[in-house]
């Protein structure tokens, strides 16, 4: 065991939790709005949490840089958030408010996210929604002009607003217009089609970044006064997950080898309503949003190996095993209880198609009390998508689903003023570990990554721009050439490997290697096993990787190389954190900690505490952050 | 009926080009084995599994979400834009809508806003230029009303939401025979217009996006009705001709 650690002070305001927010913004320094276009901050990333940051930064005054690896920054990976986002307006007086919100994401996080942190987010949740129709974000509304709202996993009121099955991306198309309004006023400086591939540090504190323009192959010197890191998840390192393919771990794995911490990283998220892995081919998982399960019902055959077609399987030989085992909650229980429940059955022979690893989603019900016009309007792209992915009408057979990797929990130690261990670094949205704890409750993640950019960031960068004194470090400066050529070392060595293996099949392998001993439920044995083969692949990796062409050029393979191969120090990192947490909590089941009934088993005594690893030459260090609850009472969870 | 194959002979006619002011050309490659249930993507990372086994260059192309949102696929497929499904992207294609032995042509977006930077990518920040211009409504953080106060009637907010559905992919651009962004600026212009939030900015979003669209290059629009054919999320010309009203609008309120 690791004892807590002094380098992981979290720096959260004591005292009444309902105005912690609010006496710690009263605390920070300010920095006169004129004084303000003086700071350069770095943006990386163009998310939710990067695209909004930019942008409110750039509104308050400050110079801002803003990158991204796609061609355009409206691309980012959150465009692809279907289901919603959370906020405690209690619109449908069903008894919703800011505690409660607070109190189902540290429930849902199976306690073990830091309560300060999660009040905040619920605090602020309301001034997002205000702020995105304001931009005009067309939510779903009531025929009466107001908003609408649906209730998504793991809640038992209607928080979630939503604007058709594409929240994501109209959230971020509102992030990405006032970021457009700040390049086009001058205040940011936008590169797309830019990869981070260093952190540059000199005197203890972040000072900017290397970047490589992957148009020209040209690496860049990028200094600033401050550098947020809002680059996403690293669920890529299963290889096939519901990310896009840009995905990757690389920027905050820079960054963990340049002295940030890295935390809880074994906390993975798998979503249960995935489209079926249907070939060898396969280069990613469809999410089927999870507001599908608001309507659809689970159900596996009662009988193992039934190859009878669903329709002919009377009502009687069927087993709605969510709706059996947690009759309060029924489809609507937590991910990670929705998706370890499907990985039983089919475990146990019952998975249906083809594979035997599926189960189905069954909307007739839905169709039959509420008309197909309703469930058509509800989830038509949903449906549209189904069909067009795997050549089947789910109005009229059930949905085949399975489980995916779907988001990260862990990432970037910070404390509450999302500051990394590295001063001047600041960690937002999913690249960061903080309010979501071992498991994520749906529509909470683009909730999250708002909140971060657009109210918490603006606030407390504070905390290093003005309320500590560091040096200016410009781009002639010895600690950029050094990291600088690193980085160009890194790739020249890739290119020089020239042995006879493609980066994609070694990605496979990682992927596989992953998901079998790594992913829905762990082994003491299976871990130990998954640590030996990333070592032995990162090994082939850099004796045997075949990358063609050039670096001076656009080089798709190249850039997969690099993202590859800081896949593959991470994985180990991965396997090693989930070997060492002796619980099973949220999304991270350990086969030895389970009760009879196979529910996970938490283990308080030794486990409530964030693990934080801290990166070096002989190893990584576990470092320990307690976490304790004032608020919402440890107790097991239960959706029984 | 014969049960249709679940594998598939292929040949492929793919651009190649190794910069924007460098010529271009088509290669020829054949595949043997391709799964129907492939998306047309994955059909063409098994070329370039292919063409790395054989010590050759892949081929770049740009996609991410491979899910049909983020806009960043392209590809005109056997002359079609997004290839010959309606309403989908190239990555939402799949093999299933081919048949064995077909010859299949694949080419980059092209527009004269639009050059090529490898291959089958081309360079589109054009169309991020004519957001900036006005694509947004301007509104800092912290500064916005309760969400509720204002109301937006059911049919105003779905059809604000049609035009918001634009990906931003360029495709109205590679299908129309002026290479006209009328679609694009079209959607986003409608979007914000339609929106009571949207109004305040409404007499010079218009004419700033339009003029932007102008000076990139982009041509004029002559109602061929290309650019809806063949968008992928069937954005609707019924939104040019809303875009022309307010251009009119703000030629007139907003020169001052
Ligand atoms: C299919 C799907 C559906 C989802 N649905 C929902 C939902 O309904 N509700 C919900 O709350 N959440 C949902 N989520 C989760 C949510 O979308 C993400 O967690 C969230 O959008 C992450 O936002 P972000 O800003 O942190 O990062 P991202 O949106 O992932 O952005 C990352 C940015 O960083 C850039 N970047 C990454 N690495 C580098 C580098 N090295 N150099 C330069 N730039 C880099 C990328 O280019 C990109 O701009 C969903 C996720 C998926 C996959
Ligand atoms: S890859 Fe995102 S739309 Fe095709």
């Amino acid at each position: 065991m690791s004892a807590a650690s002094d380098r992981l002070d979290a720096r959260c305001p004591g005292g009444d939790m309902a105005t912690r927010w609010t006496r710690h913004k009263f605390d920070l320094d300010l920095i006169n709005p004129a004084n303000r276009r003086g700071f350069h901050v770095i943006v990386v990333g163009t998310g939710l949490a990067g695209g909004s940051a930019a942008a409110s930064l750039a509104e308050m005054g400050y110079s801002v840089t803003s990158m991204c690896i796609q061609d355009s920054p409206r691309r980012a990976h959150s465009i692809a958030a279907q289901g919603g986002i959370n906020a405690a307006k209690a619109y449908r007086n069903d008894g919703d408010s800011v505690h409660r919100l607070f109190y189902d994401t540290v429930k849902g996080g199976d306690f073990r996210a830091r309560e300060s942190n999660v009040h905040r987010l619920a605090e602020v949740s309301n001034q997002i929604i205000d702020q995105c129709v304001a931009l005009g974000v067309p939510f779903a509304r009531e025929y009466g002009g107001t908003l609408a709202n649906r209730s998504f996993g793991g809640a038992q009121v209607a928080r979630t607003f939503y604007a058709r099955g594409q929240t994501g991306q109209q959230l971020l198309l509102g992030a990405y217009g006032s970021l457009m309004r700040q390049v086009h006023a001058g205040r940011v400086n936008l590169l797309p089609r830019r990869e981070m591939v260093e952190l540059v540090v000199s005197g203890g504190n972040a000072c900017g970044v290397i970047a490589r323009n992957l148009v020209t192959g040209e690496y860049e010197r990028h200094a600033a006064d401050a550098v947020l890191l809002c680059t996403g998840g690293y669920g890529n390192v299963f290889r096939l997950s519901t990310n896009a393919q840009a995905s990757n771990v690389t920027a905050a794995w820079r960054c963990h080898r340049r002295g940030a911490f890295f935390a809880n990283p074994c906390y993975t998220q798998i979503h249960p309503t995935c489209i079926p892995v249907s070939g060898a081919h396969q280069s990613k998982l469809t999410l089927m949003s999870e507001s599908l399960r608001n309507d659809g019902r689970v159900w596996v055959p009662s009988r193992a190996g039934d190859e009878r077609a669903p329709g002919d399987i009377p009502e009687a030989e069927r087993d709605h095993y969510l709706e059996r085992r947690y009759p309060s909650f029924g489809n609507l229980v937590p991910r990670d209880v929705a998706s370890r429940a499907a990985k039983r059955v089919c475990d146990e022979g019952f998975g249906v198609g083809a594979t035997g690893t599926a189960v189905f989603l069954d909307f007739a019900d839905a169709i039959a009390r509420d008309g197909r016009t309703a469930v058509e309007a509800r989830y038509g792209n949903l449906f549209q998508m189904y069909e067009m992915i795997t050549g089947e009408d789910p109005y009229r057979v059930p949905m085949r689903i399975f489980p995916a990797v779907h988001y990260t929990m862990g990432g970037l130690w910070v404390d509450y003023n999302l500051e990394t261990t590295v001063p001047g670094l600041f960690a937002l949205g999913e690249a960061n570990f903080s309010d979501h704890g071992a498991n994520r409750l749906g529509a909470s993640a683009l909730m999250q990554g708002l909140a971060d950019g657009t109210f918490v960031i603006p606030a407390t960068i504070t905390a290093h721009l003005a309320g500590r004194s560091f040096e200016r470090v410009d781009v002639g400066a010895p600690a950029f050439a050094e990291a600088e050529a690193e980085a160009r070392a890194r790739n020249d060595r890739i290119l020089g490997v020239g042995g006879g293996s493609t980066v994609t099949s070694l990605h496979r392998e990682l992927g596989q290697c992953m998901w079998n001993l790594v992913g829905m439920s762990r082994s003491a044995a299976g871990l130990g096993e998954a640590i030996e083969r990333v070592r032995e692949l990162r090994d082939r990796f850099w004796a045997d990787v075949r990358v063609p062409g050039e670096a001076n050029h656009l080089n798709p393979s190249l850039e997969h190389a690099g993202r590859l191969a800081d896949f593959l120090e991470f994985a180990e990192l991965l396997a090693t954190d989930a070997l060492s947490r002796e619980e099973s909590c949220g999304g991270h089941f350990r086969e030895e900690h389970q009760t009879a009934e196979g529910e996970a088993l938490r283990n308080d005594e030794d486990f409530c505490h964030v693990a934080a690893w801290e990166h070096g030459a002989l190893g990584s260090t576990r470092h320990t952050e307690p976490l304790t609850f004032e608020e919402v009472h440890l107790v097991t969870r239960s959706y029984k | 009926m014969a049960a249709s194959p679940t594998t598939l002979r292929l040949t492929l006619h793919v651009w190649r080009q190794a910069g924007p002011e460098r010529p271009g050309g088509f290669e020829v490659h054949h595949l043997a084995e391709v799964s129907v249930d492939m998306s047309f993507l994955e059909m063409l990372d098994i070329l370039n599994e292919q063409l790395l086994s054989q010590g050759r260059d892949p081929f770049c192309f740009d996609h991410d979400c491979r899910e049909g949102i983020c806009g960043m696929c392209s590809l005109v497929i056997n002359g079609q834009v997004h290839g010959p499904e309606a309403e989908i992207t190239t990555c939402q294609l799949h093999m299933r809508h081919f048949a064995d032995g077909d010859t299949i042509v694949i080419e980059p977006f092209r527009a004269r806003a639009l050059p090529v930077v490898r291959d089958l990518v081309v360079d589109r920040s054009a169309l991020d230029r004519i957001i900036a211009a006005g694509g947004y409504i301007s509104t800092d953080a912290g500064s916005a009303p309760e969400a509720n106060a204002l109301p937006v009637s059911t049919a105003v907010a779905d059809e604000a939401m049609d035009a918001a559905a634009c990906i931003g992919c360029a495709g109205c651009v590679a299908a129309c025979p002026n290479a006209s962004a009328m679609l694009f600026t079209a959607a986003k212009v409608s979007h914000l217009a339609l929106l009571p939030q949207g109004a305040p900015e409404r007499d010079r979003r218009a004419l700033a996006m339009v003029e932007r669209m102008d000076d990139e290059g982009f041509g004029g629009c002559t109602n061929e009705r290309e650019c809806q054919a063949a968008c992928p999320k069937a954005v609707s010309v019924a939104h040019i001709a809303r875009l022309n009203r307010e251009f009119l609008r703000s030629s007139v309120l907003g020169r001052s």
